[in-house]
């Protein structure tokens, strides 16, 4: 076996998978933010495979792009939970629909 | 030979620690697994010679974020729990079903593709230096807006959880038993109402309807 890209993508793949069928199915704010993650770490496995793959620096900056990305969502999204779990609401995304109508 | 071992075992624990974080009940079990699924992916990243993303894999992802989240967990305590209601059968279905085609759809594009060995490059490849200069150079306006963002996402993070004023109270108050005089309630409110743009919280002799608008 000869560990190429195309394996690196498999696994990327799996994650991404993994990830969306979590944020399908959770209803807790903090788990869908933890799924949201894997899926983009994901997306940052298949970003770096790519650049090593072309031999780019790119890839590896999009990622780092990524990260700074993903860590300003989780910023927003716990303080979101914070706001809240202080408002005395129900800790469930089903439950959140004040702005639907 | 070491490579596809270090590629088997990470890739292994990278998936296993993601179904825990997916499939356990306790959150703070997910937010652990996450960690060792963090953990696992820069071992990926070293052996895609992406040196520096591993190290700031660690320290920003596993470290950072998921203290924050750690925190947030301890502070809701049992609320942080999944709610205990039933949801119909056919959604976690459905979900399945769609992770399912997302995997395969990906696999099959992939097994299309003949992929070669792929570029070889420098040892100077993924090290600071090289990101650096990616950063610096070509890619300063990225840079630029991240920085950018990451202040937006700070603002947000702190008016979202901020705490509301309370309002002061009068008579002796504090370790140092300062005497205060009786606070003006009006005159207060404005005050604090024009130094945070919060919503106040005024004198409760003189209920007023604006403050909870």
């Amino acid at each position: 076996m000869h560990v190429g890209v195309a394996w690196f993508l498999v696994v990327s793949a799996a994650l991404f998978g993994i990830g969306l069928y979590g944020v399908f199915t959770r209803r807790s704010p903090i788990i869908l933010l933890l799924s949201v993650e894997i899926m983009l770490n994901a997306s940052n496995l298949a970003l770096i495979s790519f650049g090593r793959y072309w031999g780019d620096q790119a890839g590896q900056v999009f990622a780092l792009v990524v990260m700074a990305v993903a860590a300003s969502e989780v910023v927003v999204g716990l303080g979101l939970v914070v706001a809240m779990a202080r408002r005395r609401a129900d800790l469930d995304v089903d439950s959140l629909r004040g702005l639907k109508n | 030979m070491t490579y596809d071992v270090v590629f088997v075992v990470a890739s292994a624990l990278a998936i296993l620690s993601a179904l825990g974080v997916v499939l356990s009940s306790n959150p703070f079990h997910s937010a652990l697994s996450l960690i060792g699924n963090l953990v696992a992916l820069a071992a990926m990243y070293l052996l895609l010679q992406s040196d520096f993303l591993a190290a700031a894999q660690v320290i920003v992802y596993a470290g950072a974020v998921m203290i924050m989240f750690l925190f947030v967990i301890a502070y809701l305590g049992g609320r942080a729990n999944e709610p205990v209601r039933s949801r119909p059968w056919w959604q976690t279905l459905a979900a399945l079903a769609a992770a399912v085609a997302v995997v395969v759809e990906i696999g099959f594009a992939v097994e299309e593709q003949t992929f070669g060995d792929g570029a070889h490059v420098s040892d100077l490849f993924g090290a600071p230096q090289a990101i650096a200069a990616s950063f610096l150079g070509r890619y300063v306006l990225t840079f630029e807006a991240t920085s950018v963002l990451l202040l937006i996402a700070a603002v947000g993070g702190v008016t979202l959880a901020a705490r509301r004023p309370a309002p002061r109270e009068g008579g002796v108050v504090g370790v140092f038993e300062i005497e205060r005089p009786e606070p003006t309630p009006s005159l207060q409110a404005e005050v604090v109402d024009a130094e945070t743009r919060f919503d106040v919280v005024r004198a409760r002799s003189a209920p007023d309807k604006e403050t909870e608008g």
